[in-house]
C-alpha cells in the first residue's frame, strides 16, 4: 500500500549502512549508525508493529549512541584499518 | 584522548529538557496498558534523562541525582519486584505468574491481572533504568575527570 | 581469494532472495500463522490470543497483555539477562581504588 515510502527507506538504510562501514571517522561513523537505527524503526512502524519501532528508537538511536560516544572519549577518534 | 569541557549553553539546556523527558517516561511506563509502551520503554527513556544530565553537568553534579552506589542494588530491587509478584501470586495458590490469584481483597479476577501487569511493568522499568545508568558509570570508571 | 569472497556473498544473497519467495505476504490472511486451526488440527494460539485478551486481563492493549501475562516467563528470562549485563559490567570493569584521594 504504501511502496513508494518503503522502499526510499530501504534506499536510506542501505546507504547509511554502508557509510557507517566505511568512514574513517568514528564519530561520524556513530552518528550514521544512529540514522541507520532511526531509519529501521521508521520501517517498523509503517510495517505495522508500533511497540518494535518505539524499543528500536528508543534503545538504538537514543542509548547506543551514548554509550558509543563514551567509548571514543575513552580511546581514539581515528580508525586504525 | 578528547578533553572535557564544560559550556554553559549545554547545561542550562539540558537542566531544562531534563523533567520532561522524565515526565514522559513515566506517561509510557504507566499509560501501556492502553497504547504503545511499556516497562523497557520507559526506562529506558528514563535513563537517557539520567544520562543527560551526567553527560552535561559532569561527574559530582550528576551524583546528587542518582549515586553510582545505587545502580546494582536498584536493578536487583526491580527483577525482585518482578519475581516477588509472581511468587505472590504463587504463595496465594495459583500458579507461578499466574495474576489472577493475587492476594487482594475487592477485585475480580480480570482486575487483578490488569493490577499485575502494572506492578511487572513498574519493576521491568526500575530494573531496566537501574542497570543502563550502573553500565555508563562503569563505562566511565577509569577515566580521569577535572 | 578475492573472488572467491564475492563468488561467495553472491551466492548467498542469490539463496536468500530465492527463499524469500516461500514466504507468505505481509498481511496475508489465509498464512498458516493466521488460520484458525493449526495444521495438526488444535486451536491457534494467535486467535485465541485475539478473541480472549481483553476479557482475560481487562487492558486494551493486547501487547502487553501478551508480552508481560500470557508469556511471563518469558519478560522475567529477558530482565535476568539484563541483571546479568549489568553485573558483568560491574565485574569487569569496576576497579578498586588504589589512591584514596579518588573521590568516587
Amino acid at each position: 500500500m504504501y511502496w513508494e515510502i518503503e522502499i526510499a527507506l530501504f534506499v536510506f538504510l542501505i546507504i547509511t549502512a554502508v557509510l557507517s562501514l566505511y568512514i574513517k571517522d568514528l564519530l561520524t561513523a556513530v552518528v550514521t549508525l544512529n540514522a541507520f537505527s532511526f531509519i529501521s524503526a521508521l520501517i517498523y512502524i509503517v510495517m505495522g508493529a508500533i511497540d518494535v519501532g518505539f524499543t528500536e528508537a528508543v534503545v538504538g538511536a537514543g542509548v547506543t549512541g551514548i554509550f558509543f560516544v563514551v567509548l571514543i572519549f575513552q580511546t581514539y577518534r581515528r580508525s586504525i584499518d | 584522548m578528547i578533553r572535557y569541557k564544560s559550556n554553559l549553553i549545554i547545561l542550562m539546556v539540558s537542566r531544562v529538557v531534563s523533567p520532561f523527558i522524565m515526565l514522559f517516561a513515566l506517561y509510557v511506563i504507566f499509560h501501556g496498558h492502553y497504547s504503545a509502551g511499556g516497562g523497557f520503554q520507559g526506562g529506558t527513556i528514563m535513563a537517557a534523562s539520567l544520562l543527560l544530565m551526567r553527560l552535561a553537568a559532569g561527574r559530582e553534579i550528576a551524583q546528587l541525582q542518582f549515586r553510582t552506589i545505587l545502580g546494582t542494588p536498584l536493578g536487583s530491587i526491580g527483577v525482585l519486584i518482578y519475581f516477588g509478584t509472581g511468587f505472590m501470586a504463587m504463595l496465594a495458590g495459583g500458579e507461578f505468574l499466574n495474576y489472577g490469584f493475587l492476594p487482594f481483597a475487592g477485585f475480580q479476577a480480570a482486575e487483578l491481572r490488569s493490577l499485575g501487569i502494572l506492578m511487572v511493568e513498574i519493576g521491568v522499568g526500575l530494573a531496566v533504568m537501574a542497570i543502563l545508568v550502573a553500565i555508563y558509570d562503569d563505562l566511565l570508571e577509569g577515566y580521569p575527570h577535572d | 581469494m578475492k573472488i572467491i569472497n564475492w563468488l561467495l556473498l553472491i551466492s548467498f544473497g542469490a539463496l536468500l532472495v530465492y527463499a524469500s519467495f516461500g514466504l507468505p505476504n505481509r498481511g496475508d490472511a489465509d498464512a498458516v500463522m493466521h488460520r484458525e486451526k493449526s495444521p495438526a488440527g488444535s486451536q491457534g494460539a494467535s486467535s485465541y490470543y485475539i478473541r480472549n485478551a481483553y476479557k482475560d486481563a481487562n487492558t486494551p492493549n493486547m501487547v502487553t497483555v501478551i508480552l508481560a501475562d500470557y508469556r511471563g516467563y518469558d519478560t522475567l528470562g529477558e530482565e535476568t539477562v539484563i541483571l546479568t549485563a549489568g553485573l558483568i559490567c560491574f565485574l569487569i570493569l569496576r576497579r578498586k581504588k588504589k589512591n584514596s584521594d579518588d573521590p568516587i
